[in-house]
């Protein structure tokens, strides 16, 4: 069994397309770990889903427009994240203004779409699926590459202003009072949210970011109970269901990776409620910290 | 006809003055606090203006007065998070909100949702170095985070928290929390600390609980001490002095000097009695909450001569 999967990895890593969803895959998962670990503690999961519609629609107004996809990507996630900032109070977006926001968003994505198969798609008929459902062993080794340098800064960002956005997070009076720069970290944090859906679109696409960014982060919150173990530990959980998902659906060449990535997510989410496996998970990831 | 209602205050403030200016016995070293005139403004309301206050070092001082009359906004100025609409702040010898982690502080609140998962300790450490960046890197730096370890197993058996500092924060009950937030405030050993209606929302034994442990932080420490309180009862015993707030100023002194019929009556300018029971409690019946004093303020006869 395990010489099989061993052989099956090796089979794997010998397709230039696998290796380049590996690379960007991993990366990416890494972010979207770290960043959604912020998202559940500040109950801002809301505001990660308002941006998986808006990757939707600046992926889809770049295509029609006829620039790269990715611009559109990361200049609409990241404006939009810091125009939410603004709505809300205190860098935090509220879920009224969200919700205002973005069903117009997807609204006008809509309309990109049409836009885009009626004028241009003659070449790329699937555009509008692979932003939806994302596209990873489509990669190029030049976007692989990109995606992944993009994915590793923002994992830097995200642990740069760990410490006092967890404090700023928890108690935000306090930290303010100690001169933390609560409201700037939190456009700060929205950016790396809108930048972090922009790259997970690319992996997973917009419809599904939204577990990559929540399930792995919900699964460390619920296995301990120390912030930082719990960073450490969204983030290798999203980068295994990455692992999990490629693998899977390379051995499975119906399974579209997608699906096993978030199905491998979800399901590590869930083993979290089975009795007994949170007090023995502690254990181990105790063991392994200390 | 405008009218000033900060020089009538004034006035009653500059009153008790003398009985203020011999300086409790235990404020040697220094002033720590001090405000000059000062008036701060909230969305175009003048809260309270002409407030003069000293509080030396290792007082413990209760901020008193009803219900929206600027207590937690005083206590926002000291930290430098509101700005004075006129009039000098100096905390700690700086202008407010520049002496950093020498002020400890302990907001309203706020209680910690059930669902957070962060231990006791946890929160303690982010008074400790919450304001650094970066994540505290594991096995590197050996001494700081021995030191940091050191400090925060100090200051939680200082509060009574041992036995349950290692629980998820949310599972704490309020008292819990309020004795892990105290230490939090006191991690980094600050010289004044700012506690924001701490007794509130903690049922009678835990005030009793929560008060001694400020008291005894304020005399073995030598912290000095700035409670906004609903109720004085809880720490009357331990008080050096209180500060009545009201719309037009403040009156400030001993606890005995201060809530007395007449000082209250003059400070709002409504007829005010305080009683005392049999145990030493004080119960200040007619005390007018902060909207009242504003219509009350136009009613009172002779209000218009105060003009300066």
């Amino acid at each position: 069994m395990t010489i099989l999967a061993a052989s099956g990895w090796t089979a794997a890593l010998g397709h230039p397309f696998f290796q380049h969803a590996l690379l960007a895959g991993t990366a990416i998962a890494a972010a979207a770990g770290l960043t959604g670990y912020f998202l559940v503690l500040r109950a801002q999961v809301f505001t990660g889903d308002a941006l998986s519609h808006v990757a939707f629609t600046g992926a889809l107004a770049a295509l029609a427009l006829g620039y790269d996809l990715r611009i559109g990507l990361f200049a609409a996630t990241i404006l939009i994240a810091l125009l939410l900032g603004t709505l809300g109070k205190r860098g935090r977006a509220d879920d009224v203004a969200i919700g205002s926001v973005f069903s117009w968003i997807l609204g006008v994505g809509v309309f990109f779409l049409t836009l885009y198969t009626t004028k241009r798609s003659a070449g790329n008929g699937g555009a509008g699926v692979n932003v939806l459902f994302g596209s990873i062993f489509g990669m190029s080794a030049a976007q692989a590459l990109t995606a992944a340098l993009v994915a590793a800064g923002i994992c830097v960002a995200v642990l740069t202003i760990a410490r006092p956005l967890l404090f700023a997070s928890v108690d935000e009076a306090v930290a303010a009072a100690r001169g933390v720069p609560v409201r700037l970290l939190g456009f700060a944090f929205l950016t790396l949210v809108g930048a972090c859906a922009a790259e997970a679109t690319q992996a997973v696409g917009a419809l599904l970011l939204l577990g990559l960014l929540a399930a792995p982060a919900g699964a460390a919150q619920r296995l301990t109970d120390r912030p930082f173990r719990a960073l450490a530990l969204s983030a290798g959980l999203a980068v295994a269901a990455m692992w999990v998902g490629l693998g899977l659906s390379y051995a499975v060449p119906s399974m579209p990776p997608s699906f096993g990535i978030i199905a491998a997510a979800t399901t590590a989410y869930a083993a979290t409620f089975l009795p007994g496996i949170r007090r023995r998970t502690a254990t181990t990831v105790a063991g392994l910290t200390a | 006809m405008t009218v000033k209602p900060t020089a009538r205050v004034r006035e009653a403030s500059q009153q008790t003055d003398p009985q203020r200016s011999p300086a409790p016995a235990r404020s040697p070293s220094g002033t720590v606090v001090s405000l000059r005139d000062a008036a701060v403004r909230v969305s175009g309301r003048t809260l309270w203006s002409g407030v003069e206050l000293d509080v030396g070092a290792g007082e413990f001082v209760a901020v008193l007065g009803p219900n929206g009359v600027g207590k937690s906004t005083l206590v926002k100025v000291l930290l430098g998070v509101l700005p004075t609409a006129a009039g000098e702040v100096r905390v700690l010898g700086e202008q407010p909100g520049q002496a950093g982690q020498r002020v400890g502080y302990l907001p309203q609140r706020r209680s910690f949702d059930a669902s957070l998962r962060m231990r006791g300790t946890d929160i303690v450490r982010l008074g400790w170095d919450g304001d650094r960046w970066g994540v505290p890197l594991p096995g590197r730096f050996g001494a700081r985070r021995k030191a940091a370890a050191r400090r925060i197993a100090e200051v939680i058996e200082l509060v009574g928290a041992a036995s349950y500092a290692h629980r998820p924060i949310g599972q704490c009950s309020g008292g819990e929390q309020q004795r892990l937030l105290i230490a939090q405030a006191l991690v980094r050993r600050p010289e004044l600390l700012l506690l924001d209606e701490p007794l509130d929302s903690l049922d009678l034994p835990n005030q009793a609980a929560v008060a001694a442990l400020v008291g005894r932080i304020c005399r073995e420490e030598g912290v000095t001490v700035i409670m906004v309180a609903h109720d004085v009862n809880p720490i009357l015993s331990r008080l050096d002095r209180v500060v009545y707030l009201a719309e037009g100023g403040a009156v400030s002194g001993a606890p005995e000097e201060v809530i007395t019929s007449e000082t209250l009556s003059r400070l709002y300018g409504t007829p005010i009695e305080v009683l005392r029971t049999s145990d030493g409690r004080l119960v200040v019946v007619g005390q007018p909450e902060a909207p009242a004093i504003h219509s009350d303020r136009h009613a009172a006869p002779g209000a218009g001569e105060g003009k300066p």
